[in-house]
């Protein structure tokens, strides 16, 4: 998590060239924080429209009698143990060990893949069984809801991706090590997005 | 993230380094799986039911949530002054105001 970088107003002058750019990597860390509060606003809009339309079922199917419970309960422990070895990748990456750190990238690559699969053969299905997109409102809040945490997954693994390429390139420097700290923020805030799903459109739905 | 004791390159990067243990990940996962566990038994084994079960549902979402901010993602780590935490808050406060209203105004709209 970003450090203040408040100390370079108190300390004006008088830094060697490392500092500034530490400071620097520590104030972007920051802002993709902002860019996580902002994200949480956009979920917390959909949850809004989820919660508000998801008795008007039109007359077609409802929630509770589609959602399959063992699949979406596969996913919640994939994405939550995820999120895990996302930490886990950035404890190798602060002892400089490189082959743990993609190593546990690619453990928590092939987890949001495998989530990714599940959640697409659960749509899928859905859509087989008349619940698509246009069959009502409820339905359209649903997959608005549940497909933009699913973009923002498959936006993560193209992401992390492209950091395990770099990290073969250059190693940990201050600006990989940068990005991997907000690539494991990221992907901690998509699980706790998902917490959100699982509890109030799924647990919720089939009660 | 503690403040740094003094303003050399090393100390900066030591205490980068210093986030976050093995410990406070696992003890994060673990709390995880035992608040993912909690909902499931409650709905699929019908021990709860209506109002009662909502509330220890979200509780345990919003708990998990707490979890995960202070064992995954550092939140108590921050040094003074706490932007990420003031950040944070104008964030949920806009977010339960959004979410509080929506139902709040749709109920009334549902009546008449």
């Amino acid at each position: 998590m970003a450090q203040s970088g408040n100390h370079s107003v108190a300390n004006p002058a008088g830094h060697d060239e490392h500092e500034g750019h530490h400071d620097l990597e520590a104030l972007r860390m920051m802002g993709f924080w902002i860019f996580l509060i902002t994200d949480c606003i956009l979920f917390g809009t959909l949850f809004a429209t989820y919660v508000v339309l998801h008795n008007n079922t039109a007359g077609g199917p409802t929630g509770a009698e589609l959602f399959e419970m063992p699949g979406v309960i596969a996913e919640t422990f994939i994405l939550l143990t995820s999120s895990f070895t996302s930490g886990l990748a950035v404890l190798s990456m602060n002892r400089g060990d490189r082959k743990g750190l993609i190593g546990w990238l690619i453990v928590t690559a092939l987890l949001g893949a495998s989530f990714i699969t599940l959640e697409i053969t659960e749509f899928v299905k859905l859509v087989h069984e008349g619940a698509a997109i246009s069959t009502s409102g409820s339905w359209s809040a649903f997959y608005t809801l549940v497909g933009t945490h699913g973009l923002h997954v498959s936006v993560g693994l193209v992401w992390m991706i492209s950091i395990m390429l770099q990290l073969g390139r250059h190693g940990i420097t201050s600006v990989t090590r940068r990005k991997v700290n907000i690539i494991s923020l990221y992907w901690h805030f998509l699980d706790v997005v998902w917490i959100f799903v699982f509890t109030i459109v799924y647990m919720m739905g089939v009660m | 993230m503690a403040q740094h004791p003094a303003h050399g390159a090393h100390e900066a990067h030591d205490s980068h380094e210093a986030h976050g243990s093995l410990k406070s990940y696992v003890i994060g996962f673990a709390l995880s799986l035992v608040l993912t566990a909690i909902p499931l038994i409650i709905v699929l084994n019908d021990v709860l039911e209506g109002t009662s079960a909502k509330v220890v549902l979200l509780a345990s979402a919003v708990l998990q949530f707490v979890v995960q901010l202070f064992y995954f993602m550092h939140l108590k780590e921050e040094g003074k002054p706490r932007w990420n935490l003031m950040v944070l808050i104008l964030g949920l406060i806009i977010v339960l105001t959004i979410v509080a209203g929506s139902i709040w105004i749709m109920t009334y709209n549902s009546v008449g």
